[in-house]
C-alpha cells in the first residue's frame, strides 16, 4: 500500500505513557484474564498428575505432583500477550524454571526443539533457545492462588515472551526433537515461533 | 494461507441494526477467500498519528456467499473498536481487515453431524455461519441450535431463525432465556445445564458434533456437562471469551 490508510473518525484510546512501551503491536489492555481453550477443560487428579521429559535425552525423566513441588521454584512477574489481541500486564506466578528441568536430563547434542505436550492432547512446539536462560517456567500458582483448571491449572507452561498460546495449559511433558514437529494451532495456520514484538501472528507473518 | 492474510482494504456495503447492541457489517473484500463456517477476520484500525489496534470478529455468513463477509459485532460500551464500528462507521466507509483465520471451531457439511450448536449471546454469530452453510449447501444433517440469551431483546437473526424453524429445515431452535422470557413462554429460563443438555441430546442421532460458543462460564458449564453425558472430549469445539469471572 502506498499511503498509510487512516480509519476515517478513529483516534483510539490513548495508553498511560508508562504502559506504552510494555504493550505490543495491535494488542490492547486487559485487567481481567480471558480464557482461551479449544475443547473442555480437562480434570486432572493430582495424584495422577505426572511431568515427563522424554525424547532425545540420555535418560527420560518424570516426576509426580509431589516430587514437582520440591522443586526449587521463583516468583516471576511479566506481561502475558496473547494472539486474539489482549496484553496483561504484572502477572504473578510460581513456578519451576525450565533451565531447573533441563538439568535434570542429558540432553542429547542433536535436540534442537520441543514439543510441549498437555492432558486433552494439545501440543505446541517451541526452540530450545526460547525455553532456557529462565525465559521459561512452568507454573502452578498465579496471583499466589494455584491455578485454576480454566487457566490451566494444575501447572502449565509459561513463556511470556511469546504469544500465550505457546504457555500450554494442562501441561503434561517436553519431548526433545532434532526437527520442529508443528504443534496444534501451528498446524492450523499460526506462526511457528510467536513473537508478540515482531506480530508473528500467523504463518507467513 | 500466507495469501489469505495479507492485509486488505473492505468496503462496507451495508449495516444491519440487528439488536439494540448488535450491528451486522457487510464487507465487500477485493481479495475475497472462501471462509470454513466458524473462522473470524481481523480488524485492524490506523488512527491519524499511527496508533493501531486490531480484534477479531467472527464471521456471520457463509461462504457460498463470494466477494464478501458478513462481521456481527456487540456494541461494548467501554470498548476500543466496536464503539468505533457502531457509532462511526457508515456505508461506504473502507475497512482494513485481513482473514479468514481459525482452522479448529470450523464445520463444513463434509464434517458430517449431526451438529449440535451451542451459543450464548453474541458467542451465536460463526454458529449462524454455521447454520447458513448448511442450508446454502443443501444439506439434510441434523441441526439443533441451544441459544441461551438474557432477554427476547438480545436474540439475534431471530427472523431468520424462526423462518428456519417453520420451513421444517430440519434445524431446530432452542431458546433459553437467562433473565426475561418472552410473555407466554413456556420453555427453558435458566442457565444452560446438565438436565438441558440431556434432553437435547437424547433426541439427537448418533456420533454428536458439538459446537459451543459464548462467554466462558457459559462454555465451561455446557462443555463440561457434555463430557459427563458421555460426548468424547476430543469431539467438542469450543470458542470462549472473556474471563472466568472468579
Amino acid at each position: 500500500m502506498g499511503e498509510p490508510f487512516v480509519s476515517r473518525g478513529f483516534f483510539g484510546r490513548r495508553r498511560q505513557p508508562e504502559q506504552a512501551g510494555r504493550i505490543p503491536p495491535g494488542q490492547y489492555l486487559v485487567d481481567d484474564w480471558p480464557v482461551l481453550s479449544a475443547g473442555p477443560t480437562p480434570r486432572i487428579r493430582l495424584d495422577q498428575w505426572r511431568f515427563t521429559i522424554e525424547g532425545l535425552v540420555r535418560q527420560p525423566v518424570s516426576w509426580s505432583w509431589e516430587e514437582f513441588l520440591k522443586l526449587p521454584s521463583k516468583t516471576y512477574v511479566v506481561d502475558i500477550s496473547c494472539v486474539t489481541k489482549w496484553t496483561k500486564l504484572d502477572m504473578k506466578w510460581q513456578g519451576v524454571s525450565v533451565d531447573t528441568l533441563l538439568q535434570a536430563v542429558a540432553l542429547d547434542s542433536r535436540a534442537a526443539f520441543i514439543t510441549a505436550s498437555s492432558y486433552g492432547g494439545y501440543t505446541t512446539n517451541l526452540a530450545i533457545p526460547d525455553l532456557v536462560n529462565d525465559q521459561a517456567f512452568i507454573a502452578y500458582q498465579e496471583g499466589e492462588k494455584p491455578l485454576t483448571p480454566e487457566h490451566g491449572g494444575p501447572a502449565r507452561l509459561v513463556v511470556p515472551h511469546l504469544y500465550f498460546w505457546k504457555s500450554a495449559k494442562w501441561i503434561q511433558g517436553f519431548r526433545l526433537e532434532e526437527r520442529e514437529q508443528l504443534g496444534f494451532w501451528e498446524t492450523l495456520g499460526y506462526h511457528r515461533r510467536g513473537d508478540p514484538w515482531k506480530e508473528e501472528r500467523y504463518s507467513g507473518d | 494461507m500466507a495469501d489469505a492474510l495479507r492485509w486488505q482494504l473492505g468496503t462496507v456495503t451495508e449495516i444491519h441494526q440487528e439488536t439494540p447492541r448488535a450491528k451486522t457489517f457487510t464487507i465487500a473484500l477485493p481479495l475475497w477467500t472462501a471462509h470454513h463456517a466458524g473462522q473470524h477476520y481481523d480488524i485492524r484500525l490506523t488512527a491519524p498519528d499511527g496508533y493501531q489496534t486490531q480484534r477479531s470478529y467472527s464471521i456471520a455468513s457463509e461462504p457460498e456467499r463470494q466477494g464478501l463477509v458478513e462481521l456481527t459485532v456487540e456494541r461494548i460500551d467501554d470498548g476500543e473498536v466496536s464503539p468505533y464500528l457502531h457509532d462511526v462507521v457508515q456505508p461506504k466507509d473502507q475497512i482494513e481487515l485481513r482473514g479468514p483465520i481459525g482452522g479448529y471451531f470450523v464445520w463444513d457439511v463434509g464434517l458430517g453431524g449431526p451438529l449440535l450448536l451451542v451459543g450464548g449471546g453474541s458467542g451465536v454469530v460463526p454458529l449462524m455461519a454455521m447454520i447458513r452453510h448448511r442450508v446454502a449447501a443443501g444439506s439434510s444433517i441434523q441441526t439443533r441450535l441451544l441459544y441461551s440469551v438474557r432477554s427476547p431483546d438480545d436474540v439475534l437473526y431471530a427472523d431468520e431463525l424462526q423462518m428456519l424453524q417453520d420451513h421444517r429445515e430440519g434445524v431446530d431452535v432452542i431458546y433459553t432465556y437467562t433473565r426475561q422470557a418472552p410473555g407466554g413462554w413456556t420453555g427453558y429460563r435458566r442457565r444452560i445445564d446438565r438436565a438441558m443438555l440431556k434432553e437435547i441430546t437424547s433426541q439427537m442421532e448418533a456420533g454428536l458434533r458439538p459446537y459451543v460458543c459464548g462467554p466462558t462460564l457459559l462454555v465451561e458449564a455446557a462443555a463440561n456437562n457434555l463430557v459427563e453425558l458421555g460426548i468424547p472430549a476430543d469431539r467438542i469445539r469450543t470458542e470462549r471469551f472473556g474471563p472466568t469471572g472468579t
